[in-house]
């Protein structure tokens, strides 16, 4: 696709060939910037809207007309960062009891032939369809029964909402590990066990280190939705220096929507650039985990 | 491993089981105390709060915990256990408490055992007795729970609002009578309550019974430094279950329906909750008040989660199709920028649209509509609209991850003899290209229709359900899907509770995934076959 020949049939040919091009392959260039703008327009406008320092939704329409870092030093004068932390404290729990717990229902499921295993799928398989959030009045009132026995796991209390996510975990996470798991050949444990290893060690020392991209993504599956939790961080979690990112920044945006943009937008910004970061350097194997792990038996 | 310690290690231990000194078996050791410690304190506070249930399975699970770590039977459950532990506690345990509670009247007013009902009817009718003593009295705290120390008989008794009073060795008095010395709590000076207005409000507001017997009333004070006898003139009768009003002569008798109601309709404010069987279900489907706005709900969340499935999946598709080409030049670069909208953590999108389509200020009427007034939220038709658009943004890079990744799959050499055979590229698509890939993305299309079916978050983030349905009851909204609506009766989040309905309508809920579900398993086998 060179230019560069002066002679007339060669430009016709390449004007012939450039008119091809852009048939078959060129207009997808435009076509591609058309849904960039449509996917990152929000997020530009998120950035812009941080960066301005009068900090109210009237007027933050003008894109980056300032560049100012007041809202993100404002953050320091709210509880943002107390609930950036409960939300890692919470969201990092919640993805290591889930990926120690995923990991071990494989490990038995895929390794060990027992009875009742064939079962113990299939409920695993029938229970994960049955979303917590659904049973959110149920999860309230078993709270505060609990909350009257051992108040350090009741209504307002980190350690029960975690405890609550754990017990979704077995169910969303068993199955992706579950295939994963079976791609480890069975040879490699069957010849550690004759050189006398127990199942502890082959699970720990063999297993666990062949099977890391899928620990990976399923402690960033459990993460995100736990990050992204509202109705039942908001239903345990009563009081404010124990909300969460979700909780406490959808009280911003309730309340006085206008005059808090400006602390909402930084909120966002900073919250959200580990996230995608995450999220970006493990795309493929949350693609990949998202194709092979959701119905299959 | 060399060969040496290799044979010592199978001389030590057969396989399949820990023998021996080990720091596995250490750390076993010390994980199990810190469980059984766990286990037999909640058994222990259990059993102080006459918590049965909470007692029954806590000892249930010790048991179960315990058996399977410390015999060799078992290997799987070993590593089953924890799991299966939460899985049982908070997610079967809730499911089928949902089922219990839709059959009761659980809710505002109907919210503990009659014994519970009894105590608060006491609670409420307390008034001043007019001949009490005026106890000299302290304010004290404990773990931060204000309370009272008084002096009866030249004796110290102390209490919080759910520890009735009781004797205390070793306090101490001062020159004015009141204790000075309370062991056990933390004396508060008088100075600082007269100073704190929080804390005078609270203390002005504080019970603390007198004995573990309601009928025995409480003490109460009013300047913070004499405590006065408060009593019901209530009169509980535990075999005829009947409470009686002293003073008026009226008569409260226990009904079924978890109330105390006299013989002229006049009902005690607190009653329990009750077997109510269907009726909750019932009154879902033909109580006027809830049965039309909850048929709207009902056709939305359909409608919204099938909208969303088709669109998002649709326009993913779309794209997946034009940038699958291996001759578009840094596709890789396209692809991170398409999926951003998938990474960026959903609440935070929707709350962010949420003021990007505000009507007055939003930068959506700004920019693209030149200034206009649109109210995306707050009309019915509007917001619906508002909250597929922003669902298709959120959702569409999910489809075109997937779809890409099935395009990929899709075997070259069918499609190169369809070519052959002088299919075009329509038809390529129609006949090839979408049965194989439906193969593989049907069940997610299914899985991500159940997913939205329960969306709250973006419908909870974006319109809080609104703009309302006139004289739909609990601000039911035009834009509530079945579980926000649920959140909005339940009253957990404030309100008039009723638990019961909620749960009723948490079990429909369930019965629609449960049906999706099993459409969803045949389909998905149906179309392996097909394969």
């Amino acid at each position: 696709m060179s230019p560069t020949t002066g002679t007339r049939p060669a430009s016709n040919r390449t004007s012939a060939r450039r008119a091809r091009w852009w048939a078959e392959v060129g207009w997808r260039y435009p076509v591609a910037l058309v849904i960039i703008a449509f996917a990152i327009f929000p997020l530009l406008y998120v950035l812009s809207a941080a960066l301005n320092p009068r900090g109210s939704l009237a007027g933050s329409s003008a894109l980056f007309s300032t560049f100012a870092v007041d809202n993100f030093a404002a953050l320091g004068g709210t509880a943002y960062w107390t609930w950036f932390g409960n939300t890692l404290f919470i969201g990092g729990v919640s993805a290591v009891g889930a990926v120690l717990m995923g990991a071990c229902g494989a490990y038995a499921f895929s390794r060990f032939r027992f009875r009742g295993r064939r079962f113990g799928l299939t409920s695993l398989l029938i229970i994960q369809m049955f979303p917590q959030t659904i049973a959110f009045v149920a999860v309230f009132l078993m709270l505060l029964a609990i909350g009257e026995v051992v108040p350090e796991l009741g209504i307002n209390s980190k350690l029960a909402l975690i405890c609550v996510y754990l017990g979704g975990a077995l169910g969303a996470n068993t199955f992706l590990m579950y295939g994963f798991f079976n791609s480890v050949p069975i040879e490699i444990d069957e010849s550690a066990k004759i050189d006398g290893a127990t199942h502890a060690q082959i699970f720990w020392r063999l297993i666990m280190p062949l099977v890391t991209p899928v620990l990976a993504v399923v402690a960033l599956l459990a993460f995100i939705s736990s990050f992204g939790d509202f109705i039942l961080a908001r239903l345990v979690l009563t009081s404010e220096e124990n909300w969460t990112l979700a909780v406490g920044m959808y009280q911003w945006v309730s309340n006085q929507l206008t005059s808090r943009w400006g602390l909402f937008a930084a909120g966002t910004v900073l919250a959200a650039i580990p996230v995608l970061a995450l999220f970006l350097a493990l795309q493929r194997y949350i693609v990949g985990g998202l194709t092979s792990g959701s119905v299959k038996g | 491993m060399t060969t040496t310690e290799r044979a010592a290690a199978r001389r030590e231990r057969r396989p399949g089981t820990a023998r021996g000194f080990s720091w596995g078996f250490v750390v076993k050791l010390l994980l199990m105390g810190i469980v059984n410690a766990f286990g037999l304190t909640v058994i222990l506070s259990a059993y102080r709060a006459e918590s049965w249930v909470v007692l029954g399975i806590m000892v249930a699970l010790l048991v179960l915990v315990d058996v399977i770590y410390f015999t060799k039977r078992a290997l799987p459950l070993k590593y089953l256990a924890p799991g299966l532990a939460f899985l049982f506690v908070f997610q079967l345990f809730t499911l089928g408490y949902t089922g219990y509670v839709a059959f009761t009247n659980y809710g505002s007013g109907h919210s503990g055992s009659m014994q519970q009902a009894v105590d608060a009817a006491f609670i409420q009718d307390e008034q001043r007795v007019p001949d009490s003593p005026a106890y000299p009295l302290t304010v004290v705290e404990r773990a931060g729970e204000l309370g009272f120390a008084i002096v009866v008989d030249d004796e110290v008794r102390a209490g919080t609002a759910l520890e009735p009073l009781a004797e205390i060795d070793g306090a101490g008095t001062g020159a004015s009578g009141a204790p000075t010395e309370v062991p056990g709590f933390t004396v508060i000076e008088r100075a600082q309550v007269l100073t704190d207005p929080a804390l005078q409000e609270q203390v002005v507001a504080l019970r603390v019974p007198f004995s573990d017997d309601p009928e025995d009333g409480s003490i109460r004070t009013r300047e913070g430094s004499t405590g006065v006898l408060y009593t019901s003139s209530l009169e509980w009768d535990e075999d005829a279950r009947t409470i009686t009003d002293t003073e008026t002569g009226l008569v409260y008798a226990a009904d079924d329906r978890g109330s105390f109601v006299a013989d002229d309709g006049t009902r005690l404010a607190t009653g329990w909750y009750v077997n109510v069987g269907f009726e909750n279900f019932v009154r879902a489907f033909t109580d006027a008040k809830f049965a039309a706005p909850l048929l709207q709900v009902t056709l939305w969340t359909f409608a919204f989660s099938i909208l969303t499935v088709l669109s998002s999946f649709g326009l993913g598709l779309l794209f997946a199709l034009i940038f699958n080409d291996p001759r578009i030049r840094s596709r890789k670069l396209i692809r991170t920028l398409f999926i951003l909208p998938y990474a960026f953590p959903a609440f935070m999108s929707a709350l962010l649209w949420r003021g990007m389509l505000n009507s007055e200020f939003g930068v959506v009427n700004d920019l693209f509509f030149f200034g206009a007034d649109i109210n995306w939220l707050g009309d019915p038709i509007l917001a619906k609209l508002a909250i597929l658009w922003v669902n298709l943004w959120l959702s569409y890079p999910y489809w075109f991850l997937v779809c890409t990744g099935a395009l990929q799959s899709l075997s070259g050499e069918t499609l190169e003899a369809a070519k052959v055979d002088g299919a075009g590229p329509f038809r390529r698509f129609r006949s090839i290209i979408l049965p194989l890939l439906l193969v593989s993305t049907a069940p997610l299309a299914i899985a991500s229709f159940a997913f939205n079916f329960n969306n709250f978050t973006i419908i909870y983030m974006l319109t809080e359900g609104g703009p309302s349905i006139p004289g739909a009851p609990n601000g039911i909204g035009s834009t509530d899907i079945l579980i926000s609506a649920i959140y909005a009766i339940s009253g957990v989040a404030g309100g008039t509770a009723d638990y019961g309905l909620a749960s009723a309508l948490s079990i429909i809920v369930f019965v629609v995934i449960g049906v999706i579900s099993a459409i969803a398993f045949r389909q998905t086998r149906k179309l392996e076959e097909i394969q």
